[in-house]
C-alpha cells in the first residue's frame, strides 16, 4: 500500500500522482509507439478506431460525465467534423488548417444546441439534443450540392501539411497524437477552475449557482468544448473509413457513444478509453463466439445489439461505475490486501431526489 | 377538400403518437423513469398480436386482448427485475437501462423463429374499407384509430378518477415518499403502471399495424412519440394526447404542403420550437426546486 504524504499545495495539481504511475504511462506510450511495427495491419486499424472513439469519448465524458448534461445528438457533431474535413481536404486544404476549422465549426454547432439547453434539464435536454441530431442527419441527406446526399462522399487521403501521408502508419501516429492531445486538454481543464465549475454544476446546479458559478456560460462552454472534441474525432473518423454518408451519423451512433462512456465508467477519463476499447473489441468478441451459437441466433443482425444491450443492463445494475470502477475495486483489493471490505464502495441511494422540481 | 382529408389522416396518426406518448407519461409520472424502450415494447406487442392472429389463427379480437395481457405481464416483469433494483439511483441509470432494454427487445425479436427481420401484414376486420361522404374519402382504419383511441383515453381517465387504485397512483405520482407513508404500496403501484403502459403500447401497436405493417423496426415510431410527450409537457396526460395530435397534424400537413424531407423532421422542429418558448412543454406545471 502506498501512502502519499502531501507537503506542498502543488502536489494536489500534479498530473501524475507519483513516479510509479508516471512510469506506467510512459511504458504504455512506448508500447503504443512501437505497436504499428509489431502488430498486424488489421489490429492496427482497430487501434486507430479505439483512438478515434477515445477522442469522442473524452468529448462526451466532459459533457455528460463531468457537467452532467445528457446528449443524445453527439453523432451530429461527429458528422459536422467529418463533412467539414472531407470537403476542405477535397479542396486541397491541409489537415493542420482543416482540422481546426472543423473543430471550430462543430463547436459553433455545439453552442447552437447549447443555447436552448440552458433552460432545459434532464429529459427535456435529451429530447432537444435527439431532435437536433435527427435534423442534422436530415440536412446532410438533403443538402446534396454540399454533402452529396445519401450517395455520400469519398474521403481523400490525409494531407497533413504539404504532402499526403502515404502510409497507414503515419495516420496511426496522427490519431495517437490526437487522442493524447485531447486527453491532456480535458485532464488539464478539469484541474482548472473551469473544470471544477463543471463538476459543481453536475453535482448540484442550485449550489453551483449560489457559489457564483455562471450556469449558462459554463454549460455553453461545456457544450462547445465537447462538440469541438467530437468534431476532431469526426475528422479522423472520415479519413479512417474513407467514405461518409448520412447513415453513419444516426441516433444509433449517438446512443452507442452514450453506452460507451457508461460502460467505461461515468465521470472518469480512463472510462472514456476503457469504453472505446470495449466498443471496438465487442464485435471481435462476438465474431469469436458466433461459431458456438445455434445458427438461428448467430446469423441474425440483431445479435450485436442484443449482447451490447444485455451487457449495458448488467453494468447499470451491478457496476454503475463501469469498467473503470471495476478496475479501481480490483486495484484497491490488491493494494489493501487482506483489509479490503465489501462496504468500501457501497452505493448511496437517494429517495428524496426528484427531477421534477428544479 | 384535401385539407379535411389531411386533417383526418393527421389526427389518426396523431392518436397513435398520443397512445405511445401516454405510455411514456404514465411511467414518467409514476416513477420518474423515461422509458426509451416504449417504442420497442409496442413493436413487441405488434409481433405478439401477429403471432396470435396470423400464426395461431385465433379470432382477431381475442388475439388483441391476449396480446394486451401478455404485454402487460412483460411490462410488469421489466419493472420488477430491471427498474426496481435501481430505485434511488440517478436518472441517468434508468435512461441507460431503458435504452439498452430497447436494443435487446429489437435484437431478440429478430431471432425469434417466425418473426425475423421480414415485414408482415396484420389486418383487422375493419381494415381496407373506404368511407365516402361529400367528396371526402376516409380509410376505415383511420376512423377506427380515432374512435378506439378516444375510448381508451376515456377508460384511462375513468380509471384514474374513479377507482381506488387510480387515485393511489395519482398520489404516488405527486409525492412518492408521502404516498408511501400513507400506506400506498408504491413499488407495487409502479409495477402496475408499467403493466398498464405496456398494455396501452400493445393496443397502439394493433391500431398501427394495418397501416404500417409489422416489422422489427416499427418501434422507431416511438422516437416521434417522444416529441409528442415533450410538446405536451412530460408529466401531463392530457398534454400527451394534445402533443400527439399536434405532431400528427403538423406531420400530415408538412408532408403535403412543404418540400420533401420536412415530414420526417417536422416533429423535431416542432419540439425544438416549443422547448425554446416553454422549456418544459405546453401543459407543464411550473415549479422551482426548493433547497
Amino acid at each position: 500500500m502506498r501512502f502519499i504524504f502531501k507537503t506542498r499545495y502543488e502536489q494536489d495539481l500534479q498530473i501524475f500522482r507519483h513516479r510509479v504511475s508516471a512510469g506506467w504511462y510512459a511504458a504504455l506510450l512506448v508500447l503504443l509507439l512501437a505497436a504499428p511495427f509489431v502488430i498486424p495491419d488489421y489490429y492496427r486499424s482497430q487501434f486507430v478506431f479505439i483512438f478515434i472513439y477515445g477522442v469522442c469519448g473524452f468529448g462526451l465524458m466532459l459533457l455528460s460525465g463531468f457537467t452532467g448534461q445528457i446528449s443524445m445528438g453527439h453523432a451530429a457533431f461527429l458528422a459536422v467534423g467529418a463533412y467539414t474535413e472531407t470537403i476542405l481536404q477535397a479542396k486541397g486544404i491541409p489537415f493542420v488548417v482543416s482540422a481546426p476549422v472543423a473543430i471550430v465549426l462543430s463547436s459553433i454547432t455545439g453552442v447552437i444546441i447549447g443555447l436552448p439547453a440552458l433552460r432545459l434539464t434532464g429529459i427535456y435536454l435529451a429530447i432537444a439534443t435527439l431532435a437536433f441530431g435527427s435534423i442534422v442527419e436530415e440536412i446532410l441527406a438533403r443538402w446534396e450540392s454540399l454533402t452529396g446526399g445519401n450517395s455520400g462522399l469519398t474521403v481523400p487521403g490525409v494531407k497533413l501539411v504539404m504532402n499526403k501521408l502515404d502510409g497507414e502508419i503515419e495516420f496511426y501516429y496522427l490519431c495517437l497524437a490526437c487522442v493524447i492531445g485531447a486527453g491532456f486538454v480535458v485532464f488539464n481543464l478539469l484541474r482548472s477552475p473551469t473544470g471544477r465549475a463543471f463538476i459543481a454544476i453536475r453535482d448540484s446546479e442550485v449550489s453551483a449557482q449560489s457559489m457564483g458559478v455562471n450556469l449558462s456560460a459554463y454549460k455553453t462552454l461545456s457544450f462547445a468544448l465537447s462538440a469541438g472534441l467530437t468534431g476532431l474525432a469526426g475528422t479522423l473518423y472520415a479519413h479512417q473509413i474513407k467514405f461518409i454518408s448520412p447513415e453513419q451519423f444516426t441516433l444509433a451512433v449517438s446512443i452507442e457513444f452514450l453506452m460507451m462512456i457508461v460502460i467505461g465508467g461515468m465521470g472518469s477519463l480512463h472510462g472514456a478509453i476503457f469504453g472505446s476499447i470495449f466498443v471496438i473489441s465487442l464485435p471481435e468478441f462476438i465474431g469469436g463466439i458466433k461459431d458456438y451459437l445455434p445458427q438461428a441466433v448467430a446469423e441474425q443482425t440483431g445479435l450485436k445489439s442484443t449482447i451490447f444491450g444485455v451487457i449495458m443492463i448488467l453494468f447499470v445494475l451491478f457496476e454503475p461505475l463501469g469498467l473503470y470502477g471495476r478496475w479501481i475495486k480490483i486495484r484497491t483489493y490488491f493494494s489493501m490486501f487482506p483489509l479490503y471490505k465489501k462496504g468500501m464502495f457501497q452505493r448511496q441511494k437517494a429517495y428524496q431526489k426528484s427531477e421534477r422540481m428544479r | 377538400m384535401e385539407i379535411l382529408q389531411l386533417t383526418i389522416a393527421g389526427v389518426a396518426i396523431g392518436c397513435i403518437y398520443a397512445l405511445i406518448a401516454l405510455g411514456f407519461v404514465l411511467i414518467y409520472k409514476a416513477t420518474e423513469v423515461v422509458n426509451f424502450a416504449q417504442g420497442d415494447v409496442m413493436m413487441l406487442g405488434a409481433f405478439v398480436a401477429f403471432t396470435f392472429a396470423s400464426l395461431w389463427k385465433l379470432p382477431f379480437f381475442v388475439a388483441v386482448l391476449l396480446a394486451i395481457v401478455v404485454l402487460a405481464i412483460v411490462g410488469a416483469i421489466f419493472d420488477r427485475f430491471l427498474l426496481r433494483p435501481i430505485i434511488g439511483q440517478p436518472t441517468f441509470a434508468a435512461v441507460m437501462i431503458t435504452l439498452a432494454l430497447g436494443m435487446v427487445i429489437r435484437g431478440v425479436a429478430t431471432m425469434i423463429p417466425g418473426w425475423g427481420t421480414d415485414t408482415y401484414a396484420l389486418k383487422a376486420p375493419y381494415s381496407d374499407g373506404v368511407l365516402r361522404a361529400g367528396g371526402v374519402s376516409v380509410s376505415t382504419d383511420h376512423i377506427a384509430i380515432i374512435v378506439l383511441t378516444t375510448l381508451v383515453c376515456l377508460l384511462l381517465w375513468a380509471f384514474f378518477k374513479r377507482t381506488r387504485v387510480g387515485i393511489a397512483m395519482q398520489a404516488a405520482s405527486q409525492n412518492q415518499l408521502a404516498a408511501n407513508y400513507m400506506g400506498i404500496p408504491v413499488r407495487r403501484i409502479n409495477t402496475l403502471i408499467w403493466a398498464i403502459s405496456s398494455g396501452v403500447a400493445a393496443f397502439a401497436a394493433v391500431l398501427l399495424a394495418p397501416i404500417t405493417f409489422v416489422h422489427s423496426n416499427m418501434g422507431f415510431i416511438g422516437l416521434k412519440a417522444f416529441p409528442a410527450a415533450v410538446v405536451g409537457g412530460f408529466g401531463s396526460i392530457p398534454g400527451a394526447i394534445v402533443g400527439g395530435l399536434i405532431i400528427g397534424l403538423v406531420e400530415s400537413y408538412s408532408g403535403f404542403y412543404l418540400p420533401e424531407g420536412f415530414k420526417d423532421v417536422a416533429a423535431y422542429i416542432v419540439v425544438l420550437l416549443v422547448l425554446m418558448i416553454r422549456p418544459s412543454g405546453i401543459f407543464a406545471e411550473m415549479r422551482r426546486k426548493k433547497v
